[in-house]
C-alpha cells in the first residue's frame, strides 16, 4: 500500500479568509442595524419642524462623521502605542492602517451626504464654508497618510512614519469639529454634542440618530476586524517573499565557480 | 413619508452610502480571502 505526500494545495488553509463565528455574528447585527436604520431614518421618524424632510439625511450624515472621527482616533491611538512601547508591535500598525482607510472612506461618505444636504438647505452643494472646507483637508490629509503608510521600506520603517504623520492628521479633529463656533459657518451647530450640554434633538428623531450611530459602529468594528486581519496576510506574504528572495541570493553565491560565475555571484568577464 | 422635491437628495444620500459601505465591505473580505488562500492557517492568529 502506497501512501503519497499531501500536495501544497491539500495543507493549505481550510479557514477561508478572515472570517470568524465572532464577525459572522458582528456582520449579522450590523446589517440587522442597517436595516432598522433605512426603516427609522426614512420611515418612521418625522418631518422636522425647519427642515422638513431633508432631516433624515442626518441619520446617515452624522454616523459617518463619527465613524469617520472614531477611526482617525483609534488610528491616532495606535500609533501612539506603537511609537511608546518597547516591542514595536507591529499589530497596532496595522490596526492603525486598517482604521485610517476606514476613515477615509467615510470622510468621503460623509461630503457626499453632506453636499446633497446643503443642495436642500443651503440651494448649493458646495460652499467654502469653515467646516466644509476644514472637513475636506482633513480628507485630503487622511488620503496623504494613506499615501505615506504605501511609500515601501521595512515594515516597521512604514510603521514609524505612518504613525508620526496619523498624529498630525489627527491633531486637525477638534479644529473640524469647532470650526462651526470659531468662525460664522453656515454649517449647523452640534446638535447632541454641542458643549453647553444642549440636545436639541429628542424623541423619535434622537432615537432614529442612535440607531444609525449604533449600526455604523458596529460596521466599522466589523471592517476594522477584516480590514487589520488582511493587512497582517499581506505583511507574512511580503516577509516570505524576502526570505526567499535573499534565500536564493544566498543559493546563487554558494554556487562552484567554473560556470562563468565567481563565490559573489558576478560574471567572470564581468568589466567591473 | 419623503417630499417628493427632495427625494432626489434624501434618497441619494442613503443609496450612495449604502452602495459605497458595500462595494467597500466586498473589497475588504474578497481581499482577506484571495490572501488566506496563500497562508497556512498556524499563521492565522484569528483561527
Amino acid at each position: 500500500m502506497t501512501t503519497t505526500e499531501p500536495t501544497r494545495s491539500e495543507t493549505m488553509t481550510s479557514a477561508h479568509g478572515t472570517g470568524t463565528t465572532a464577525t459572522r455574528v458582528l456582520g449579522l447585527a450590523t446589517i440587522v442595524m442597517l436595516g432598522w436604520l433605512v426603516a427609522f431614518g426614512l420611515g418612521f421618524s418625522p418631518a422636522d419642524r425647519d427642515q422638513a424632510e431633508a432631516v433624515r439625511i442626518m441619520y446617515v450624515h452624522v454616523p459617518t462623521v463619527w465613524v469617520a472621527y472614531l477611526a482617525l482616533g483609534v488610528t491616532a491611538l495606535c500609533s501612539v502605542i506603537y511609537l511608546a512601547s518597547k516591542r514595536h508591535s507591529l499589530g497596532f500598525d496595522r490596526v492603525a492602517g486598517a482604521s485610517a482607510e476606514i476613515a477615509a472612506v467615510f470622510m468621503a461618505l460623509t461630503l457626499v451626504s453632506g453636499m446633497l444636504w446643503g443642495k436642500i438647505t443651503w440651494g448649493v452643494y458646495w460652499a467654502w464654508d469653515a467646516r466644509l472646507t476644514s472637513f475636506a483637508l482633513l480628507f485630503i490629509s487622511t488620503i496623504g497618510l494613506l499615501a505615506v503608510r504605501g511609500l515601501g521600506g521595512s515594515h516597521h520603517q512604514r510603521a514609524k512614519r505612518s504613525a508620526i504623520v496619523s498624529l498630525f492628521v489627527v491633531a486637525m479633529i477638534p479644529l473640524v469639529h469647532w470650526s462651526v463656533k470659531l468662525w460664522n459657518s453656515l454649517h449647523q451647530e452640534p446638535s447632541v454634542l454641542d458643549p453647553d450640554g444642549d440636545v436639541t434633538v429628542d424623541g423619535l428623531m434622537l432615537f432614529s440618530l442612535f440607531v444609525g450611530l449604533i449600526a455604523f459602529s458596529l460596521l466599522y468594528v466589523w471592517l476594522l476586524l477584516h480590514r487589520s486581519r488582511a493587512m497582517a496576510m499581506a505583511d507574512m506574504l511580503d516577509d516570505d517573499g524576502l526570505d526567499r528572495a535573499l534565500h536564493e541570493r544566498r543559493a546563487e553565491g554558494r554556487q562552484p565557480p567554473g560556470d562563468g560565475t565567481v563565490a559573489d555571484g558576478t560574471r567572470e568577464d564581468d568589466p567591473r | 413619508m419623503i417630499a417628493m422635491q427632495n427625494a432626489f437628495e434624501i434618497l441619494g444620500s442613503y443609496l450612495i452610502t449604502f452602495v459605497v459601505i458595500a462595494g467597500f465591505s466586498w473589497r475588504v473580505i474578497r481581499h482577506g480571502r484571495t490572501l488566506a488562500d496563500r497562508i497556512d492557517d498556524d499563521q492565522k492568529y484569528w483561527t
